[in-house]
């Protein structure tokens, strides 16, 4: 997993809420059984119109949101299905880190097993990076995890709160699997005492 | 008598799992059933090749094949050859990793969260996950279970257990009994309209109250099911006589099935037990429900009007209102019952399963659909279908003129070919009304198996507690 420690980068607004799992990945492009290449299919039915064409009404289609790297939503971020497809599209397209009020917990979950930094602002911080966003085109954030805060130029600072494991996980680009495995004996007792070593 | 430390369902089990835990840290959790399909494993399975790692359990490993598959005439290939692509890695993967598969030429084959319980894999106490938001169904046996990410699948499968931090939990009390033609997919969609899709986020929802009790083993499904779409973690039912009976005799149920049940029994919430939140309602508050919007707490009674954006409080609530009538293509005050439907949809992991069809097939007996509707029944697994097809179902809906389809996932999520075209409205027993959801520009209304049937027949959405 590639490590996040601090990010600078254009800011995305998608000012809705419930921006959901279908919207982000829509599901004929969840036939592949790869893990990249999403990125062309990132909000698909909202981004194209019928015709493939780019739908010039659609918030990442306008020119000052090009090469943005971070997506400010609004409240119930990835809310729907567990599918990873919407991280590895978000990813691939680019977006390091989602700031929302709130997020649908897989989704959160998601984000952290493939670098992607999801952050929760309270609504009034959020309320205030989408006005400067609308002010201002090619705004931009800085995200310092290990301090756990956004900041941009003009003096606006937040922090936000992360859990102790994910950020180490996060900055360290840590295989979690690897991780558990170092407590394979424990695994191993737990099976033995709870008899559930049906092969062995 | 209250215990010296009175323990909810949810707690009883997680402390039951815990492999190991360090101060400040996650839980690490044993997992005792982990559930596969096709379009969540790929990925998962190609990262323990890739890694060189061996599949931990493969005798707690279950797969089978339902997002992606055909509900046509199985014996024709399929004609996308992404989606075959996708089948045949299924198979590839169960086969040389010794998984169990429930492939498409199998009786057993079906939706991951109907077989589940159907072969009595689901049991009370387990922990069960699968790369499916839906799989807080199992939580209706009394049972910890949840949806997980493709990288979390692989973590399972690579060592039987995840990482996880302590869920909250929540209460969710209903007294009272449900209405005659008040079905627990009511009671869902109801109680989602009543604390939104966000209102169980980070929490584990225990369903109590005499209303859940008196509920069988389907409708409660139904219910568990659909607590992914409150934004909870998992949703479960304290096990009782219920869900003995149902699971006894099932082909997996455990050999030692009296001992079992006494194991079970010391499962429910301890009395004086406490949850982090609760929330107490009334059945008798509860009609037929149809959603109007874009997401599952977009909802209102069937004896009621499409609602005014401009009576939404909340800013943003109004803004999703606004955008999910102009989606929908509805006009505030607009009588539900006078909305008129496509299409109809008998299926998902939400209600396709046998006393879903039957209700269903009850309110269509010896009448048609109406002409401009078409409506399609899809059975949960092929057990399912067997049995309805032996009781007569399938004559009752095809002489109503419904399509009578092979088992899988279909138009809850049209991944397949059954979806609706752009514009097309659509009344549905799935579970999510997602913009696009059940094809792009389709719009889908969210109703009971008795509420779908009976749209089908009349063509515009019906109060099934007046329907004769
Ligand atoms: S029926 Fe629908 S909700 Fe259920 S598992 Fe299949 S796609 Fe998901």
């Amino acid at each position: 997993m590639k490590p996040f420690e601090t990010h600078t980068g254009i800011v995305a607004t998608l000012d809705r809420s419930n921006v959901d799992t279908d919207q982000i990945i829509p599901k004929q492009f969840l036939k592949r059984i790869e893990r990249t290449g999403f990125g062309q299919f990132l909000f698909y039915d909202w981004r194209f119109l019928e015709d493939g064409s780019p739908n010039p009404d659609f918030e990442l289609n306008q020119p000052q949101f090009q090469g943005a790297s971070i997506l400010v939503g609004r409240k119930n971020f990835g809310n729907g299905s567990s599918r990873e497809h919407a991280v590895w599209s978000l990813d691939d397209y680019g977006i390091r880190a989602v700031i929302a009020e709130s997020f649908a917990d897989i989704f959160y979950n998601n984000c952290f097993k493939n670098g992607l930094l999801p952050i929760t602002l309270t609504p009034e911080e959020v309320h205030q990076i989408h006005d400067r966003v609308n002010q201002q085109d090619g705004y931009q954030l800085t995200i310092d995890l290990p301090a756990q805060s956004v900041r941009d130029e003009d003096g606006l600072e937040a922090t936000f709160e992360i859990e102790t494991f994910r950020k180490e996980c996060l900055i360290g680009g840590l295989d979690q699997i690897a991780l558990t495995l170092n407590h394979i004996d424990k695994i191993e007792q737990f099976e033995k005492a709870n008899g559930y070593c049906q092969d062995s | 008598m209250i215990a010296d430390n009175p323990r909810t369902l949810f707690e009883k089990i997680w402390d039951q799992h815990v492999v190991h835990q360090e101060p400040g840290q996650q839980t690490l959790l044993y997992i005792d059933l982990h559930l596969i399909h096709e379009v969540t494993s790929p990925q998962a399975f190609e990262g323990l090749r890739l890694a060189g790692r061996p599949l931990r359990r493969p005798e707690r490993t279950i797969g089978t094949q339902d997002h992606n598959v055909p509900t046509t005439d199985r014996s024709l290939p399929i004609v996308d050859t992404i989606a075959r692509q996708q089948i045949e890695t299924l198979r590839h993967n169960c086969r040389e990793f010794g998984v169990r598969l429930y492939d498409l030429d199998s009786p057993n084959q079906g939706i991951v969260h109907v077989i589940g319980p159907e072969l009595g894999l689901t049991q009370p106490g387990m922990t069960i996950v699968c790369g499916d938001s839906h799989t807080s169904t199992h939580g209706a046996f009394g049972a910890l279970a949840f949806g997980i990410g493709t990288s979390e699948v692989e973590h399972v499968m690579a060592t039987q257990t995840l990482s996880q931090i302590k869920p909250k939990t929540y209460e969710i009390r209903i007294n009272g009994s449900l209405g005659r033609g008040v079905t627990s997919k009511d009671l869902i969609l109801y109680l989602i309209g009543e604390i939104t899709t966000a209102g169980g986020t980070g929490h584990v929802i225990e369903y109590t109250g005499q209303a859940i009790r008196e509920l069988s083993m389907e409708e409660r499904m139904t219910v568990c099911n659909m607590s992914i779409e409150a934004g909870a973690r998992a949703g479960m039912i304290a096990p009782d006589e219920t869900t003995f009976e149902y699971i006894r005799g099932r082909e997996f149920a455990p050999d030692d099935f009296e001992a079992s049940v006494t194991r079970w029994k010391s499962l429910p919430s301890d009395p004086g037990s406490t949850y982090d939140r609760v929330d107490i309602f009334e059945a008798e508050d509860v009609a037929p429900q149809v959603t109007w919007g874009t997401n599952p707490g977009q909802v209102t009674r069937v004896d009621a009007g499409v609602p005014d954006p401009a009576d939404f409080a909340d800013a943003t609530d109004r803004q999703s209102a606004e955008s999910a009538l102009k989606y929908m293509d509805l006009v505030p005050g607009t009588p539900i019952t006078e909305i008129p439907v496509d299409r109809v949809f008998i299926g998902s992991c939400t209600n396709s399963r046998i006393e879903d069809l039957r209700v269903a097939a009850e309110l269509v007996r010896g009448k048609k659909i109406a002409d401009h509707v078409s409506a399609m029944v899809v059975p949960g697994s092929g057990i399912i279908k067997q049995q309805a097809e032996q009781e007569g179902l399938d004559r009752v809906f095809l002489e109503a003129g419904f399509e009578w389809r092979e088992a899988g996932c279909s138009m809850c999520l049209g991944m397949n070919p059954d979806q609706l075209d752009p514009g097309e409205r659509c009344a549905s027993t799935s579970n999510r009304n997602f913009e696009g959801r059940q094809g792009r520009g389709g719009r889908t209304h969210l109703v009971s198996p008795e509420m779908a049937a009976a749209a089908a027949i009349a063509g515009r959405f019906v109060d099934v507690r007046h329907w004769d």
